[in-house]
């Protein structure tokens, strides 16, 4: 985080202040704590992630409650449900109209590895369509999986170089 | 619930080349494929048969003759009772039927899907384009000829082929497919399993034995 808080209470001595931190800190600190979803729900995955965003698991403690249906405002793209084959080059689509940065979870068996749909119609595993940040196992997973996942993502994207990558690109 | 023997008695007087068809459960009928929209028409307004639940299609084999059977059931809403009717298809390369989706529109998606997944053409079909494969693909999957795994083609769309090489690959089978024990109470015995772990991508499949 950016700096360690040993007040126990409000101190206006603090306020106004200078913070000295890296760029990088703030930049992450940022995109980690709003990580907005892209809701690929593909199959019944996309119930658990339906799950994981209403009361009782509350994915809005993690800053990540903002579910965008459109591409353009999503950071995030959780690929919740079997890809068929026929679907995979939409995700890819939908994934090229994302704004950098961005990250995928690819969750359940069936996103992670074409799950038990061994078949003729099913992508085995949307690694081979999109670059995967996080995978989750089950079938379907826990809404805490998808959680641990959210904070495994957090804690990857705190340690991007961000600020270079920011300043190579321009 | 059967359809009552007047309505089967009666179907058979007025198409005496419809014979009947070996079934466990309701009454099915065998008759030449060119009769089967007149038939089902006669079901439908004479017989009260209001209700097409399926079109669906049999592959008996590669190598049987005839290769197509074409499957539809209608119930009727108001004496409760299915009819099965099947005809085969003359030809096994280019198997044709009747469309009936100017009786019931709701045969329209089943008979394409009935295309798409067996290559059944259904003739005066008003759109008969695939509807669960995409546009272009060149199989037809639920035909016996077609493995489980899939065949090697491009993907749908080729700008997104191009841009991350992938492509429609055979499924690794992994010594499945993994079949479920019906009819087992216990839940444990009853998942679904490899009936032959001998072979994997690793090991090739051992050749069968003469027996
Ligand atoms: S992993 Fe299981 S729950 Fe998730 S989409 Fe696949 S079959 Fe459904």
């Amino acid at each position: 985080m950016v700096s360690a808080n040993n007040e126990l209470a409000y101190n206006t001595k603090i306020e106004g202040d200078i913070v000295v931190t890296r760029a990088d800190a703030v930049i992450n600190w940022l995109r980690s704590s709003s990580v907005w979803p892209m809701p690929m729900g593909l199959a019944c995955c996309a119930i658990e992630l339906m799950g994981v965003a209403a009361a009782r698991f509350d994915i809005a403690r993690f800053g990540a409650e903002v579910f965008r249906f459109s591409p353009r405002q999503a950071d995030c793209m959780i690929v919740a449900g079997t890809v068929t084959y026929k679907m995979a080059p939409h995700v890819r689509r939908i994934y090229d109209q994302m704004a950098e940065p961005k990250w995928v979870i690819a969750m359940g068996a069936c996103a992670s590895s074409g799950g038990m749909y061994r078949s003729y119609a099913t992508l085995q595993g949307v690694d081979q369509i999109v670059p995967v940040d996080v995978y989750i196992s089950g079938c379907p997973p826990r809404p805490e999986a998808l959680l641990d996942a959210l904070m495994k993502l957090q804690s990857k994207i705190k340690k991007e170089p961000s600020s270079s990558a920011l300043l190579t690109s321009a | 619930m059967t359809a009552p023997a007047d309505v089967t008695a009666a179907f058979q007087a007025k198409f005496p080349q419809a014979t009947s068809r070996p079934s466990g459960d309701h009454p099915a009928f065998n008759l030449p494929v060119a009769e089967v929209h007149a038939a089902l028409k006669y079901l439908r307004d004479e017989a009260a048969h209001d209700f097409l639940v399926d079109v669906t299609a049999i592959d008996n084999g590669v190598d049987a003759s005839p290769r197509f059977t074409v499957i539809w059931h209608v119930y009727s809403t108001t004496r409760h009772g299915y009819v099965r009717l099947a005809a085969d298809c003359a030809s096994d390369e280019n198997p044709v039927a009747p469309t009936v989706s100017d009786l019931w529109p709701t045969a329209n998606w089943h008979e394409r899907e009935t295309y798409d997944l067996l290559g059944v053409k259904f003739e005066n079909h008003p759109d008969l384009r695939r509807i669960l494969m995409w546009e272009g693909y060149p199989y037809h999957p639920l035909r016996k000829d077609f493995p489980l795994a899939g065949i090697q083609t491009p993907l749908p769309d080729i700008e997104v082929a191009e841009l991350t090489k992938a492509s429609v690959k055979p499924a690794p089978m992994a010594g499945g497919p993994f079949v479920a024990s019906s009819g087992e109470m216990n839940l444990t015995d009853a998942e679904p399993r490899a009936k032959d772990e001998s072979w994997t991508e690793r090991h090739e499949k051992p050749a069968p034995t003469s027996e």
